[in-house]
């Protein structure tokens, strides 16, 4: 009973509780946003102990939607998505505490669109129906649009219109690509089904068509990523987004990207994964990701903004592990996205507590305020560390296994990739020496308050992660592996698809 | 006397009569009522009355459509002038229904805007009747009757406001080119007839098939002049010129009807005409594959470049009759389904966009500029929810009937191997947003232009009725379909080439040559 329900329960109560937030009188709404998120990350807790680490889809549903297309509701997931839903559970309920003080217009609409784009994340996590999928992965657009879109800073017009198109155009045209890969089976098979396990089944060899599929779907999962060149929408949608915005689009809306990599992309179409000259340019720009996010991120003056660059390198690590294709390079990427969840997510809520204290983003503004405000210099240094990736730290373990599985593949981008994490000091730690050291030089710091009870509650848990992933990351490592090792055995075992390049 | 209504002889007057029930219980009530508005025409509660009649003279004639279907009526034999299928019956209740829901709106319309004119509401029935003829028509020149009833009725609505100098130069442009186009349509009925001696469509189609007509040159130049006369009435580019001014200069709620039923009527026919008649004739896949791009592309882009909301409307309008052709230039069962489909789901979008447009303007709306909807969701926020949800249904976003319609249309292109047509298609999508999103972005994310500005917007009970009736069905069949969906394939079915084998249940096959 419970293993069949609990992933539409996961979907049903978010939009029970937008409901209940929207009835509500205003100044209760964040209480109730708050409540419904806590209840949704308690339905999501147990999963973590009654998941099978030995593998496979679980916690399965299926129900017939529209039979006549041979469309079913079907959920699920294995130690790919088990994370993924994990960790979106676990960031709500901190966004909705974080926009307490932060949101002071219009809170009802601003919590209901936070529950409702939960249901949204979860749902493109847990699809094993391809309509399903891509059903959810456009509906999360529309609450995210309006959170930036409504909430957002000055620009926030153009950054939400700028987000949403880039993303349906990508998606789009995945949308035609699900189509073809359907009607195709359809016409081999007989059964005209959606099902993301009966299409991977019988998809085949596709030849040259094969190139065009995956070009669809890595357009659509690129975008999302971001990788470089498809990146521009990022900064601007981090910028302009408020707090809880940015947290949940670094943490969760990013990882959608990769997760489609790992979900659809490489598993349908293996041959093409394998094929050389899509695996180097792939990698290429993976590492082009890791280097130029980072250097660009180094002289943001704009404390979002630098966040928002670093994220582009922190996704090009998980980029080069799942295309490395090693079982540690696989692991490695998939602890990468929850540590960027956690850390980003984390460095997002710091920048977005200063700006509610001073009104500006910008580095240069602050100083010295380990003096007036040690707790959050303390928090500060914490997370930078962990984003860095210092040993002890989750960041350490996820760049490391990554660049360990990835040099068995790729030896010369792996030792390129290294050089990222020395990037990544160059630009987190002068920007947190500026902030929270240096003299105490400006007027407007020297009253500036410490973490209130509230934040300290939204922060302490991103750091309790941190420490636990970095010193015993095993139970997270156990739950995927099978996974992931299945991932690799499957696109390994296909036949690269050398002779039939476009 | 035992009536079998599944095998009706068409050549027998009392069969025909049964037949052409709907149609006649229309044309009774459209008598009916330009007797009582020729001796009531005076006052506003007579101009109310007016409208009440024409919505229960559409409610009879949908009933007797349902009648009809309910009994699956059918024809025997083949030589008949009007069609006895699903795809009529289904068209004629979006037609009826269109038409009952622009009498919705326009009740309140036309008293705000002083026009008491109730022979607004006898015009508004003889165009649907033209419309219901258009879809049934078996006969081109049937095609042809129907089509002129149609056209000359909407040409007086669009300029049923006398005192609006816009609308009279809307009615007349309309009029010059709806009669251009005429004089297109019947020239290729012409030069057809002079081919294959036949104006019945199944005759049509029998003779091309069976003497080898579809290379002959008259054929091709009647199919032709056939074409460019429908795609002027659903205002495909090259042919759309007309469109914007006219839908920008008509009262709103004629911009309404004339952007969905008149079009969907249109439609109709052509998927009809092409199917039947000229099944077999490859070169019109050509033709339509190229009007569909053209229409996509142009309708979308010069949509984005538009500042006020009911010449994006027209503009959109246009790029959804691109969408429209891609489902006929499928050429499939599947086509013809999600042909249905997509008139359902785009007439209730369509519609609720206008009459929500209508409540808010003011003299023709022509001066609502998109900005000008700032901030509409502080003040109307349940005018403003109703306006995202059909702009997004415009723009094909899943939870909504109009994403189902696109996917529908998808479906139907890739079962043709159409793969590029699917991805101009989407593609096209992408351009939309660039201006549905913004309507959207004004009514939630803007300041109100100045204090008061939504002062004066309002919509009367029986325009909240069309809207909210129209919402609902956008997002109810949004998330469960699926009755409609069987529906559409039933009666999609009905309209096939004149002599192609038509087993139920047989595979797919891909009828279109693939390769563009």
């Amino acid at each position: 009973m419970y293993r069949h329900w609990i992933l539409t329960a996961l979907l049903a109560w978010p939009v029970a509780g937008a409901l209940a937030t929207l009835v509500a009188p205003a100044r209760r709404a964040k209480h109730i946003a708050l409540a419904a998120s806590l209840v949704e990350f308690a339905i999501s807790v147990p999963l973590w102990w009654t998941f099978d680490p030995s593998g496979g889809m679980q916690f399965q549903l299926d129900a017939s939607w529209i039979p006549a297309w041979g469309i079913h509701y079907t959920v699920g997931v294995d130690g790919i998505s088990l994370f993924m839903v994990l960790l979106t559970t676990f960031l709500v309920p901190l966004s909705v505490l974080g926009s307490y003080t932060y949101i002071t217009t219009r809170e009802r609409g601003f919590y209901a669109l936070m529950l409702l784009l939960t249901s949204g994340m979860i749902g493109v996590f847990v699809s094993l129906d391809l309509f399903l999928f891509y059903v959810m992965w456009e509906v999360m657009l529309i609450p995210m649009y309006f959170i930036i879109g409504v909430w957002g800073g000055e620009n926030r017009l153009y950054a939400a219109i700028k987000f949403f198109i880039y993303t349906m155009f990508g998606s789009l045209l995945m949308l035609v690509a699900i189509l073809v890969m359907v009607y195709l089976v359809g016409r081999r098979t007989g059964v005209v089904s959606f099902s993301y396990l009966h299409v991977m089944a019988n998809l085949g060899t596709l030849g040259s068509l094969a190139f065009w599929l995956f070009g669809a779907f890595f357009l659509a999962f690129a975008i999302k990523v971001p990788m470089f060149p498809f990146h521009t929408w990022l900064p601007d949608a981090h910028v302009e987004a408020p707090t809880a915005g940015s947290v949940i689009l670094a943490a969760v809306l990013l990882k959608m990207g990769t997760y489609g990599f790992l979900r659809f992309a490489l598993p349908f179409f293996p041959a093409v994964a394998q094929h050389p000259t899509v695996r180097a340019g792939i990698v290429g720009l993976s590492l082009i990701g890791i280097v130029y996010g980072g250097l660009v991120a180094m002289v943001q003056p704009d404390f979002k903004k630098l966040i928002a660059y670093s994220s582009v390198a922190h996704l090009g690590f998980v980029m080069l592990g799942i295309w490395a294709l090693t079982l540690q390079s696989v692991q490695g990427a998939l602890l990468v996205m929850i540590n960027h969840g956690i850390s980003t997510g984390a460095l997002f809520f710091l920048v977005g507590m200063l700006y509610e204290r001073r009104h500006s983003r910008l580095i240069e503004a602050f100083g010295g305020i380990a003096k007036v405000a040690p707790l959050f210099a303390a928090t500060l240094t914490i997370v930078s560390l962990s984003s860095i990736g210092l040993p002890a730290t989750n960041g350490f373990v996820g760049e490391f296994l990554v660049l360990i599985g990835a040099f068995q593949t790729y030896p010369v981008a792996t030792t390129i990739a290294t050089t990222g994490v020395i990037v990544a000091a160059m630009y987190l730690l002068p920007a947190l020496q500026r902030v929270i050291y240096n003299p105490l030089d400006k007027k407007e710091n020297e009253r500036l308050a410490d973490l209130s009870p509230r934040e300290l509650a939204v922060l302490l848990p991103l750091v309790a992660c941190i420490v636990w992933i970095g010193v015993y990351p095993k139970p997270f490592l156990r739950r995927m592996e099978p996974a992931a090792q299945q991932l690799v055995d499957a696109v390994k075992s296909a036949a690269p698809a050398a002779a039939v390049a476009p | 006397m035992s009536l079998d209504l599944a095998r009706l002889d068409l050549s027998s007057y009392s069969d025909l009569l049964i037949a052409l029930s709907p149609e006649l219980v229309l044309t009774t009530a459209a008598l009916i009522l330009i007797l009582v508005v020729a001796w009531r025409h005076r006052t506003r509660q007579d101009v109310r009355a007016a409208g009440w009649v024409a919505l229960a003279g559409l409610a009879a004639t949908a009933a007797a459509t349902w009648w009809l279907w309910w009994n699956r009526a059918g024809a025997s034999g083949i030589a008949a002038m009007i069609a006895v299928d699903d795809f009529r019956f289904v068209a004629d209740w979006l037609f009826l229904g269109t038409a009952a829901l622009t009498v919705l709106v326009s009740i309140e319309y036309l008293e705000r805007e002083d026009v008491l004119v109730p022979e607004y509401y006898v015009l508004l029935l003889l165009a649907t009747l033209g419309m219901m003829l258009m879809a049934g028509a078996e006969d081109l020149m049937v095609l042809f009757l129907g089509l002129e009833l149609m056209s000359v009725s909407v040409y007086v609505l669009a300029g049923i406001n006398r005192r609006s100098a816009p609308a009279a130069e809307a009615a007349l442009k309309y009029f010059l080119l709806g009669a251009f186009a005429s004089g297109f349509l019947l020239y290729g009925i012409a030069l057809v007839y002079g081919a294959t001696a036949a104006t019945n469509l199944t005759l049509i189609g029998v003779q091309v098939a069976t003497q080898g007509l579809g290379g002959s040159t008259m054929l091709l130049i009647g199919l032709g002049l056939l074409i460019v006369g429908f795609g002027f009435k659903v205002a495909a580019v090259p042919f759309h010129m007309w469109a914007p001014d006219v839908y920008d200069g008509a009262p709103t709620p004629v911009t309404a009807y004339m952007a969905t039923g008149v079009k969907a009527a249109a439609f109709a026919a052509l998927l009809r005409v092409l199917t039947e008649g000229f099944g077999t004739v490859p070169a019109w896949h050509q033709i339509v594959w190229w009007l569909a791009v053209v229409t996509m592309v142009i309708g979308n882009l010069v949509a984005l470049a538009q500042r006020t909301v009911k010449r994006m409307l027209a503009y959109s309008s246009i790029a959804h009759a691109g969408y429209l052709l891609v489902a006929v230039a499928a050429g499939n069962a599947a086509g013809s389904a999600a042909f249905l489909f997509y008139l359902l789901a785009y007439t209730l979008m369509t519609l609720a966009a206008f009459a929500l447009l209508a409540a808010k303007g003011r003299n023709g709306e022509r001066d609502v500029l998109i900005d000008d909807l700032g901030g509409l969701a502080q003040r109307r926020p349940w005018l403003a929810f109703p306006l995202a949800v059909s702009m997004l249904s415009l723009l094909g976003f899943p939870g909504t009937a109009g994403f189902i319609g696109k996917w529908y249309i998808l479906v139907a292109a890739t079962t043709a191997q159409q793969n590029v047509l699917a991805a101009v298609l989407v593609l096209a999508s992408v351009i939309s947003a660039g201006y549905y999103l913004p309507v959207i972005m004004a009514m939630y994310m803007q300041p109100e232009p100045f204090d008061g500005a939504h002062a004066s917007v309002r919509l009367g009970v029986l325009g909240r009725t069309a809207v909210i009736a129209s919402v609902l069905g956008l997002l109810y069949f949004g998330v469960r379909p699926n009755r409609a969906l069987d529906i559409a394939r039933q009666s999609g079915a009905a309209v096939r080439p004149a002599l192609a084998p038509s087993a139920p249940g047989a595979p797919p096959v891909a009828p279109t040559p693939a390769g563009h």
